[in-house]
């Protein structure tokens, strides 16, 4: 049976990597007794498969890991049982069954939401205004910038990576593309307004929060973004 | 939420931020208002190699049982943050609450190996606690050490109120219900000195003065408070089913050195190899039941979830209830995907019939410490391992499907000559032989050998405390002689040869037998930067050198000095049980090429029996 459980990374660990968070979740799912399947082999590992990594720093409200499992007793039950294992900042949310040919949450990627508020202390002079110009920035017919690899420094235009953007109260809120092939960081739609507004990206100041992920139910040109927990869902 | 003492911006900037922030599975949090005692356990090293240790995790289990007391952990910051918590004068934390370790009752540091003392004046330094005993108040942290370099803690005596000498389950709570009582009386700090002083165990430096020779040697050490005892005696758990081991292991989120469950399964040793503190000062063996050792294994896997669980011990083969406590893991847990991993047995029938259930061979290797290159040798330091069973051992486990082999020897042991180095290399070639006898068909690939030597340091409380060291370049000849050797013999690409670095040993010498005057060389070189001693990308050499010009002391002294049978050693006022009359007729059973054999075979007096339990009595039930 394939599960596809969401949580979140609040707080403190929110400085726990990615890899360190798949090995505590590990361990919980054998604290929690829950009655996972293991692959084949001299060492034996629990099907387990993460979504894309949260940058170190970054929080989020929307985790997705798949599992596969023997027999739970009830999703409910599951999700119990898994929260009375969690630290501080990680909450199990959801639990969805999937049907047997269901795609990973890593693959299935397609965008994600986004909040960004100002560090506290790290407010900038012009802090009130300083979202104001954020529907010129996004109204522009291209937003370039220069990717830096390893290797080469090309142009991009990450317009077409922006499904909306918008201030929301004291927010910024983003839906980006996401996922293994046109995967844009939060951060460089940041560092493309700051240079729109012709100022130094500033260090340390936006916190960054994911809120969502999102799945691409439709076509490459018929977009239809569903939340993860919702995509090939069993039917009851 | 839990607030953090350090801010993001820190956080983001330093490696691995997870070692700062707590919160990890099983690590406690209780009520401030609801607690008298605040006890800051500290392993003065990065947090990895802190979480690693299995005495703090016993010892933090154990206080955090009693609802009075709230025991939480300290580690060294890493280099980058310790630069940025000196720059901006952020004191040093705790990890479970967060809170400034100067705001404690307690700052205990457990002193593991003499390569941390740097660390340790980082740690008061950081947070900004005076580093002498001397210049503290009432309003400070009462900084206590123990653990194994705790048995001479002369080198320490100026930066510590005072020392456990012994095991802490047994008189901690006794030594914090008299800070209890004496804060309630409104004592100072200075009073409840005194009252510790009274307890078995407790040694407080302040209450002795030591007067010297002319030629720098112990002329007498004395108390100077009626409250100091003259001779201080290691406490131990006796029965040690009635001890409590851990419940609930905080498990770290960051991959850990030992990054396991560990069962700790006896203490002690019955060998008596003569180079080796801990099977002196731990003695006598006192073993834990299979029945307990069942019940902690269950309630400690369920409690971290961890997928592999490793025994404890100095001598694993040596627990007389091994093979069950094997079969049982194996049985209960192999099924459920829990790896079991065996520290060094004995290569015998039994080890490796086990392991060839619990390992994959094509990736495990077989480990034998032969610690010295001939028989000859291996006599003088007691270690009771033969060529023969050597070879049988590693024949065997050839034909068993195993090919690699790792060897571990020292350097520098006394009374050693060019024929017990060059021994090693003949040693490793005669495995390799081994390997090349087995028909050719049945041979897994290529043999590969792996020797490695350290430099033998002499340590207090073993026969060879008054064994003389030599120089860090003679170390070094005696490395490069063994090297060419191994490049004579015949199947040289089988095998490969490794030795430590010599400058980290004649410094580890000083500290190990070092007295109360080496305290300033410690000081001297933390303020110019000595720090991570242990960690050979940060030791810093020079720093030492120099340290050793200002203050004035001599590494000779320390060192390659000869010592003289009535001696009076900085250490010699504690009572670890073995006597200093045991030591030295085994000192000079060593230089006699004579063994003295193991606790199961023949008492040979050592002192021990004193405890009333353990291997001393289980003949005579």
């Amino acid at each position: 049976m394939k599960l596809r459980i969401k949580f979140t990374k609040q707080g403190p660990v929110k400085f726990i990597g990615h890899l360190d968070i798949m090995r505590y979740f590990q361990k919980a799912v054998r604290r929690a007794d829950i009655d996972i399947k293991y692959s084949e082999g001299y060492s034996p590992h629990q099907i387990m498969s993460f979504s894309s990594p949260l940058g170190l720093g970054l929080t989020s409200n929307a985790e997705y890991m798949d599992i596969e499992v023997n027999e739970i007793k009830s999703r409910e039950d599951l999700i119990e049982r898994l929260n009375k294992e969690m630290v501080e900042g990680i909450e199990v949310l959801e639990c969805h069954e999937l049907t047997d040919n269901a795609k990973n949450c890593m693959s299935l990627m397609a965008a994600a939401d986004y909040t960004i508020t100002i560090r506290p202390g790290k407010e900038l002079a012009d802090y009130n205004d300083f979202w104001n110009s954020i529907m010129d920035f996004y109204s522009q017919e291209q937003i370039i910038i220069n990717k830096k690899t390893k290797k080469s420094e090309r142009e991009v235009d990450l317009k077409p990576l922006i499904y909306d953007l918008h201030v929301d109260g004291e927010k910024l809120f983003m839906k980006v593309s996401s996922g293994s092939t046109d995967n844009l960081k939060p951060e460089l739609v940041l560092e493309a307004y700051c240079r729109f507004l012709d100022i130094d990206y500033p260090e340390f100041t936006f916190m960054v929060q994911r809120e969502e992920i999102y799945g691409n139910t439709g076509s490459e040109t018929e977009v239809n973004l569903v939340p993860l927990g919702l995509i090939g869902e069993a039917v009851e | 939420m839990r607030k953090l003492a350090l801010s993001d911006e820190i956080l983001l900037k330093v490696e691995k931020p997870a070692r700062y922030i707590g919160g990890e599975v099983n690590s406690v949090m209780k009520e401030l208002s609801e607690t008298d005692v605040r006890f800051a356990m500290c392993f003065p090293d990065v947090y990895e190699i802190g979480m690693s240790h299995l005495g703090m995790q016993i010892i933090y289990d154990m206080f955090n049982r009693r609802e009075d007391i709230w025991c939480e952990r300290v580690y060294s910051p890493w280099t980058d943050l310790d630069k940025i918590m000196k720059e901006e004068q952020i004191p040093l934390f705790a990890l479970e609450s967060q809170d400034p370790v100067k705001d404690f009752d307690f700052l205990g540091i457990t002193l593991q190996y003499e390569m941390c003392y740097t660390n340790i004046l980082q740690v008061l330094d950081l947070s900004q606690i005076p580093l002498h005993t001397a210049d503290r108040s009432d309003s400070d942290p009462i900084v206590i050490g123990g653990g194994p370099c705790a048995y001479n803690p002369e080198p320490l005596a100026d930066f510590f109120d005072l020392f456990y000498i012994g095991e802490g389950e047994t008189v901690y709570f006794d030594l914090i219900d008299r800070y209890n009582e004496n804060k309630k009386n409104g004592g100072s700090r200075h009073d409840f000195l005194e009252m510790a002083a009274e307890i078995e165990g407790i040694y407080v430096p302040s209450f002795y003065d030591v007067i010297y020779k002319e030629d720098g040697t112990i002329e007498s050490f004395l108390p100077n408070n009626s409250h100091g005892k003259e001779t201080i005696k290691k406490q131990i758990v006796v029965e040690m089913d009635e001890a409590l081991y851990i419940d609930k292991p905080v498990v770290p989120f960051i991959k850990a050195t030992q990054d396991r469950v560990v069962l700790e399964i006896q203490r002690g040793c019955i060998r008596g190899c003569r180079f080796c503190q801990a099977g002196n000062v731990y003695r006598p063996l006192r073993e834990h039941s299979l029945e307990y050792l069942k019940d902690y294994a269950y309630k400690m896997l369920n409690a971290t979830g961890y997928d592999e669980i490793s025994l404890s011990s100095l001598s694993s083969s040596d627990y007389t209830e091994l093979e069950g406590l094997v079969n049982f893991l194996i049985d209960e847990f192999k099924e459920k995907g829990v790896n079991i991993s065996l520290p060094s047995l004995r290569i015998d029938a039994f080890s490796l019939d086990v392991m060839s259930k619990v390992q994959d061979i094509r990736k495990s290797s077989l480990t034998f410490a032969p610690e010295a290159g001939s028989q000859r040798l291996r006599d003088v330091i007691n270690k009771g391992l033969t060529e023969e069973v050597i070879l049988k051992g590693a024949s065997d486990a050839f034909q068993g499907g195993w090919n690699r082999v790792k060897l571990y020897f020292m350097l520098g042991l006394p009374t050693e000559t060019v024929e017990d180095m060059e021994g090693i290399a003949e040693l490793a070639e005669k495995i390799a032989e081994a390997y090349y006898k087995i028909p050719k068909e049945e041979r897994n690939g290529r043999v590969s050998i792996v020797a490695s030597s350290s430099f033998f340091v002499p340590k207090p409380f073993t026969p060879f405390q008054w064994a003389s060291m030599f120089q860090k370049d003679e170390y070094l000849e005696k490395a490069y002689l063994v090297k060419d050797k191994f490049r004579q013999m015949l199947n040289k690409k089988s095998l490969k040869y490794n030795y430590h670095d010599a400058d980290v040993t004649v410094l580890e010498g000083v500290l190990a037998r070092g007295d109360r005057k080496v305290a300033a060389l410690i000081e001297e070189a933390y303020n110019n930067g000595a720090i991570y001693d242990s960690w050979s990308e940060h030791f810093k050499y020079g720093v030492w050198m120099e340290a050793f010009e200002t203050t004035g002391l001599s590494m000779d002294f320390y060192n390659t000095r000869e010592r003289s049978l009535d001696e009076i050693f900085p250490w010699d006022f504690i009572d670890c049980g073995v006597s200093k009359e045991f030591l030295i007729k085994e000192w000079q059973t060593a230089i006699n090429e004579e063994e003295t054999p193991n606790c199961r075979q023949k008492c040979s007096a050592c002192g021990a029996m004193k405890f009333g339990g353990g291997v001393c009595y289980e003949a005579k039930n």
